[in-house]
């Protein structure tokens, strides 16, 4: 996971329930994320299944989006527990989510891989952030600081928060002794 | 305190005497499942963090079990199953099975219980999210990631918060037309798709019991469908019945205390279930068939996971028996032996096969997840354009089966199947 506490970017913009196959279609997932190539690929269909009436992430012919943040509602990442949604994010240089739920397995997927923040705010953000907002996501005071200077307080991440802070599954486990350094 | 079979078998392979929802543990795994989407980045987690050369933590509680993209043309899915080949050769891993050769079985859900791989009281990690099947048995089974999955093939270890459990009971006798996937499409309808985030389902009732294994793993299956960690149900001698002579390795059954806690309990009188359906875009857009009967379909699917079984072909074919389907009719049994009871099982003298073939329904497929999640561009039955699907697989997300433009019920096969008659939902009811 990135050391910098202070992240400043673009937000895209989601509504309730975004599951994984609109993150990334079941027909990319041929695509293995270890590959580099592969996860650069994974990258450019980013969000390629939500509906019409939204814009598209990632534009045609490119690889990379312009956000930082996904702002989003209820039960993101619901569905499958295809690790290839949280990594094609990331690959296309999405850094945090700040949602106001997720599915179990999303959430965990992006601990243990540590490829993205998926941080919780009990606040209808996606309801009061626009498509291409500019937003400052302060991970030392665990707040969000909108384009107007309001800041808003995200939910303390817990347990896992210990797994983010070493870096991933595989840090933690070696230095709580469970596997050898 | 009481404590619930969830958190009996938690304890159990955490090694200790009870555990509290919330609190997180480190526990044992007794079997890790991945297929040909999820094995690679997987294996290759597991080589970064271990070293090439580092073995699996047992060889005989790994099982690669290749079933989402196999009759394909598609080159990226047919290396897939090759690095499943080559790393089931390289770790040496007891339980492999190749789809080219005659150990194939099909969709892994169905598949590893037939094999003899689910027993109750033991704990089971898979990289898919419908891994809480086999709850079912009256195991502890979730699906996670690829990292979480390179985890535990090193080590045999997994990080768990224990969650609350959330006990469904139904009580009384399930009516004429009414099955398992009834039951948890009312459930998730109840609680909503998010309704069980974290937590277990736990399923209980006379209703529960009285339902055939085919039956209890439709219910666990989509547990996952209202955001829950896992579901489970209590073994009992329907269990013992299915796992004799699919395995003779020991195991224990545990059942939940009477004074287990529980963060809710939903009671539902089993005689009022009514067939329901998933209207698009979430399973958890639940209403009566009877609701949105005569909706016009082009499609219908019996299939996948949750709804290609034994015991879904059955009820599908009581339907479809001297019968014609008005619309095209997919039939996708999950797993060879499912396949070949197709052509065991019987009513009134006709197999299954010779039914759907008279009713008119499409060649028979081989045994894979087939377009249950779309899937490449060349799966049979793979939605196209603006197809409206009856199906009885487990989600119905935009662009799920294929196409963004396409829309999908999800159904018992009884109702699918009734639907097929007419081109139109239909409520089964009025042709059982």
């Amino acid at each position: 996971m990135s050391q910098e506490k202070i992240l400043k970017g673009k937000a895209y913009v989601l509504d309730d329930k975004i599951d994984t196959d609109q993150i990334i279609p079941a027909c990319y997932l041929t695509l293995v994320p270890t590959i580099p190539e592969e996860r650069v690929a994974l990258g450019s269909h980013a969000l390629s299944g939500l509906p019409e009436r939204y814009p598209r992430f990632v534009k045609e012919g490119e690889s990379k989006c312009e956000y930082t943040f996904i702002v989003a509602g209820r039960d993101f990442g619901c569905g499958s527990s295809r690790e290839h949604a949280p990594v094609a994010l990331s690959a296309a240089g999405v850094k945090a989510v700040i949602a106001e739920s997720y599915a179990r397995i999303f959430f965990r997927n992006c601990i243990m891989t540590g490829s993205l923040f998926p941080l919780e705010t009990p606040v209808k953000l996606n309801e009061r952030v626009k498509n291409g907002d500019e937003l400052t996501l302060d991970l030392e005071n665990n707040t969000v600081i909108l384009p107007d200077g309001e800041k808003i307080s995200l939910t303390p991440l817990g347990a896992a928060g210990e797994v983010i802070e070493a870096g991933g599954i595989f840090e933690f486990a070696r230095e709580s002794g469970m596997i050898s350094k | 305190m009481g404590q619930t079979i969830t958190e009996k078998i938690i304890a159990k392979h955490a090694g200790k005497d009870s555990v509290i929802p919330g609190e997180t543990v480190w526990v044992s795994v007794d079997l890790v499942m991945t297929h040909d989407v999820c094995g690679p980045p997987s294996f290759a987690i597991m080589e970064r963090e271990f070293g090439s050369d580092a073995p699996v933590f047992d060889r005989e509680k790994v099982v690669l079990i290749p079933d989402h993209f196999i009759f394909t043309k598609d080159p990226a899915s047919i290396r897939n199953v090759d690095l499943l080949r080559g790393y089931a050769k390289r770790k040496n891993i007891k339980y492999f099975y190749d789809p080219a050769n005659e150990t194939y079985r099909g969709v892994c859900h169905v598949g590893l219980p037939q094999a003899g791989h689910c027993r109750p009281g033991e704990l089971v990690i898979g990289t898919d999210s419908h891994t809480c099947t086999y709850g079912a048995f009256g195991e502890f089974s979730t699906g996670v990631g690829n990292t979480d999955a390179g985890f535990v093939l090193g080590t045999g270890k997994f990080l768990l918060k224990v969650p609350r459990s959330l006990l469904f009971l139904f009580e009384g006798k399930l009516p004429k037309g009414v099955m398992g996937k009834d039951i948890i499409l009312t459930s998730i309808g109840r609680i909503g798709s998010d309704g069980a985030t974290y937590c277990t389902m736990e399923f209980r009732g006379s209703a529960i019991s009285d339902l055939c294994m085919d039956e209890r793993m439709t219910i666990c299956n989509m547990a996952v469908e209202a955001g829950a960690k896992n579901g489970i149900i209590a073994p009992d001698e329907k269990t013992r019945e299915y796992l004799k002579g699919r395995t003779a390795v020991p195991y224990t059954e545990y059942q939940s205390d009477p004074d287990a806690c529980y963060a809710a309990k939903y009671e539902f009188k089993a005689e009022e279930l009514v067939p329901v359906v998933a209207k698009p875009y979430s399973p958890g857009n639940v209403c009566p068939v009877k609701e949105v009967a005569g909706t016009k379909l082009t499609q219908v699917y019996i299939g996948s996971c949750t709804g290609g079984k034994t015991a879904d072909f059955k009820a599908a074919a009581e339907v479809l028996k001297g019968r014609k389907v008005k619309i095209r009719t997919i039939i996708t049994p999950a797993t060879k032996e499912v396949a070949a009871s197709l052509d065991a099982e019987k009513i009134d003298g006709q197999t299954l096969r010779e039914i759907f073939e008279a009713a008119g329904c499409d060649p028979i497929q081989p045994p894979s997840c087939g377009a249950c999640m779309g899937g490449p561009i060349d799966t049979y039955g793979r939605t196209m354009a603006d197809e409206v699907v009856v199906s009885t697989t487990n989600r119905n997300f935009p662009g799920r089966m294929g196409s963004m433009q396409s829309q999908v019920y999800l159904a018992s096969p009884y109702t699918a199947a009734a639907s097929a008659l007419f081109g139109v939902l239909t409520d089964p009811r009025e042709v059982l």
